[in-house]
């Protein structure tokens, strides 16, 4: 399932993965000046993630708000261009490839908006909304357009009678279905799933993951599902990556991080997480973090998270950084004291092992 | 006497369309010291609850009827001066978007000197010690250089600190916090919450926590209500709500939640959306929705009333008490299994 990940961090593939994202860096530059700008410093939102995905594989994203995840999936679809690194889908590179030579591509990658009021136009009628992709790549008459856009309606759970109405005519939920109808228009191969469902209710939520999940067994999808939530993103994904600052923390099959997390990161996150019982939630001792996500223009030495990391080890985290270690069967973690069980107190937390530091070499 | 009792609380709203009734007899009360969690989705009135208790609706489009009594006091009927001597000082609220509640072009030290001068005759010196310790208390790193810079200055977990700061600093006994964590990350969130429970415990104040995270609600709340378009349909103390929910919505979203620590192949799934409070369903307003909808249910409105076994566990549903029972479990056991 996973690409097996040396110890260097470099990806061994086999060949066969749709999407292989390597070493992708964004940076923002902060300019100053009117006429002459003049760029002052960087924001890195998305500084150096590698990962490859294979076909009818769900990748999960998770981190804070600011970690460079969206960053990262505008870079995937080409929304935004990339600083350095390498994507390549089905075997080709797309970093560098032109607008024109892009638009075939894009029929192969679509994507899903946080937003279902700000991501569909206003003015256009939800058949025009759905088939725009189907003009745009010229797959159609108008006649066979509207027979595919009504036919999507009934997939994505609709009314196909619906197709001449306004997007204000729907609840957030239905505008989600619209979203998703518009991604799958042109039979992708990958949708790029931001956020989906944190603007919905619960009950509503429900049903879109469910609609996800469906519409994947029915037509082979490949996702990569970004979301903040980890409840989310553990009930719909096989594989999950976990980002910190722009950077990746941690990679690993689902059950594997949410029962055997490695990066202090990844277990703070997973005690932070409210648990609907009232007996064990008050059980549970959140990890809590001190302080705020530190700004990506400026990024703390060494590894990112140690000015919030209960295991930090002065001289050692804030000097040197962490490789993403690996600890068999894809699961890698970028720390150099990882937890040993889990789960685990904050006090047993700050006890940290020396297991990692003492195996690989200190001295770069 | 009980902190707030709020009995048959109704607000309606004029709007072009119509009269919507946003808030359609509600009753609960809070006692001092205890935190009552009101969960529901976008819509169900949990809000207008509360603003309506605070008296912030705007008062040419809204009606309400029903009591909220503050102290053996009726809100409803208060005069705005009676009003603003009760709101922010013995009553405060804490709303859900810390980016837009705050006043950008003051800095935060001159509106939490604003909110302790407004209730308290003193000096500014004073006011402003008084806003420096309480941005200590919330855990404000360097609170003294901070208290003079902007709100955009703050990331967005500081500003949730900023306000929660300015909801405490008249030492209220009753604090209506309106998703205070909604718009945070869930580390942000954890720091918050743990504060907003140690002040509970150093000042004794009440919460009415708002939510629509069950999870929250869970970890925090004493007595819960569930409110479903605009009228509340269970209402029982937090440990019979999770371990014997009653009510088929209660279930409904119990069963919708991704959970850290089961494995649910496909989530339960409410059909449908919340209806329209312009033209509420008949009957059970939530029967277009529910699986086990009856003929009863289309017709007549169901009572909030106790359920057998005990008398503090309200819920408004038609079903018999052996359904309710056996499908509480079944919806327990399959949230309860354990990973793997």
């Amino acid at each position: 399932m996973a690409t097996e990940q040396g110890s260097n961090g470099q990806m061994e593939l086999h060949g066969d993965e749709l999407l292989v994202v390597d070493g992708v860096k964004k940076y923002f530059p902060i300019t100053r000046g009117i006429i002459f700008q003049k760029a002052i410093a960087q924001v890195q939102a998305v500084d150096g993630v590698s990962f490859s995905i294979n076909p009818g594989e769900t990748l999960g994203i998770v981190g804070e708000s600011g970690c460079g995840k969206s960053t990262l999936a505008r870079c995937i679809v080409r929304l935004l261009d990339t600083t350095a690194g390498r994507i390549m889908f089905e075997g080709r590179d797309i970093t560098n490839v032109s607008r024109v030579a892009m638009r075939p591509i894009r029929r192969e990658m679509t994507m899903i908006f946080q937003d279902p009021y700000a991501s569909l136009n206003p003015r256009k009628r939800v058949g025009f909304i759905i088939g725009e992709p189907l003009e745009v790549h010229k797959l159609g008459t108008p006649a066979e357009v509207k027979r595919r856009v009504q036919e999507l309606l009934e997939v994505v759970g609709l009314n196909p009678e619906h197709y001449n109405r306004f997007p204000h005519e729907f609840s957030g939920g239905q505008r989600q279905r619209i979203g998703v109808a518009r991604a799958l228009a042109v039979n992708p191969k990958l949708i790029v799933c931001d956020e989906p469902v944190s603007a919905l209710d619960v009950s509503v939520q429900a049903q879109i993951l469910n609609l996800l999940k469906d519409l994947q067994d029915d037509f082979g999808l490949t996702y990569i599902f970004i979301a903040h939530d980890l409840n989310v993103v553990r009930h719909i994904s096989d594989r999950v990556m976990v980002m910190y600052l722009g950077q990746v923390s941690e990679v690993a099959d689902r059950d594997t991080l949410y029962r055997e997390p490695k990066h202090p990161y990844t277990g703070a996150l997973l005690s932070a997480v409210p648990i609907p019982n009232p007996e064990r939630g008050r059980a549970r001792e959140a990890i809590v973090l001190e302080g705020d996500v530190p700004s990506p223009v400026n990024p703390p030495s060494g590894c990112r998270f140690h000015p919030r990391c209960p295991r930090f080890v002065e001289g050692h985290c804030d000097v040197e950084e962490p490789e993403l270690f690996p600890f068999g069967n894809g699961h890698v973690a970028k720390c150099f004291y990882p937890l040993e069980r889990w789960p685990m107190s904050a006090e047993e937390m700050r006890r940290r092992g020396t297991a990692r530091a003492q195996e690989e070499p200190v001295q770069a | 006497m009980a902190l707030l009792e709020v009995k048959d609380l109704r607000t309606s709203f004029k709007t072009e369309d119509g009269i919507v009734k946003a808030v359609d007899g509600v009753s609960f009360t809070v006692e001092k010291g205890q935190t009552l969690g009101i969960v529901g989705e976008s819509g169900s009135g949990k809000s207008v609850t509360c603003l309506t208790i605070m008296g912030l609706n705007a008062k040419r489009t809204t009606m309400s009827s029903g009591e909220a009594l503050w102290k053996g006091k009726d809100l409803l009927r208060a005069k705005s001066s009676q009003l603003r001597t009760i709101r922010g000082d013995e009553m405060s609220m804490i709303f859900q978007d810390p980016m837009t509640s705050l006043n950008p072009v003051h800095t935060i030290g001159k509106q939490l000197v604003e909110a302790v001068q407004l209730h308290r005759d003193v000096t500014v010196r004073v006011a402003k010690a008084r806003a420096l310790e309480l941005l200590k208390a919330v855990g404000i790193p360097k609170a003294e250089g901070r208290i003079d810079d902007y709100p955009h200055q703050f990331s967005g977990g500081m500003r949730q600190r900023v306000m929660i700061a300015m909801a405490l600093i008249n030492d209220p006994d009753l604090l209506i916090a309106d998703e205070p964590t909604t718009a945070l990350d869930v580390t942000t969130q954890a720091q918050i919450l743990n504060l907003m429970k140690r002040l509970q415990e150093d000042f004794g104040s009440a919460i009415i926590m708002i939510t629509h995270d069950l999870g929250v609600v869970a970890e925090t709340a004493d007595d819960v209500v569930v409110m479903y378009a605009a009228k509340v349909v269970e209402h029982a103390k937090v440990h019979d709500l999770f371990n014997r929910p009653q009510h088929p919505y209660t279930w409904g979203l119990m069963g919708s939640l991704p959970r850290l620590e089961t494995d649910t192949e496909r989530l339960v799934q409410i059909p449908g959306q919340p209806p329209s409070l312009l033209r509420p369903p008949s009957g059970c307003r939530f029967h277009p929705r529910c699986p086990y909808v009856m003929g009863v249910c289309r017709t007549t409105e169901p009572k909030l009333l106790a359920t057998e076994r005990d008398p503090s566990h309200l819920q408004a549903c038609h079903l018999d008490q052996e359904t309710k029972d056996r499908e509480a479990n079944k919806l327990i056991e399959s949230t309860m299994a354990e990973v793997g």
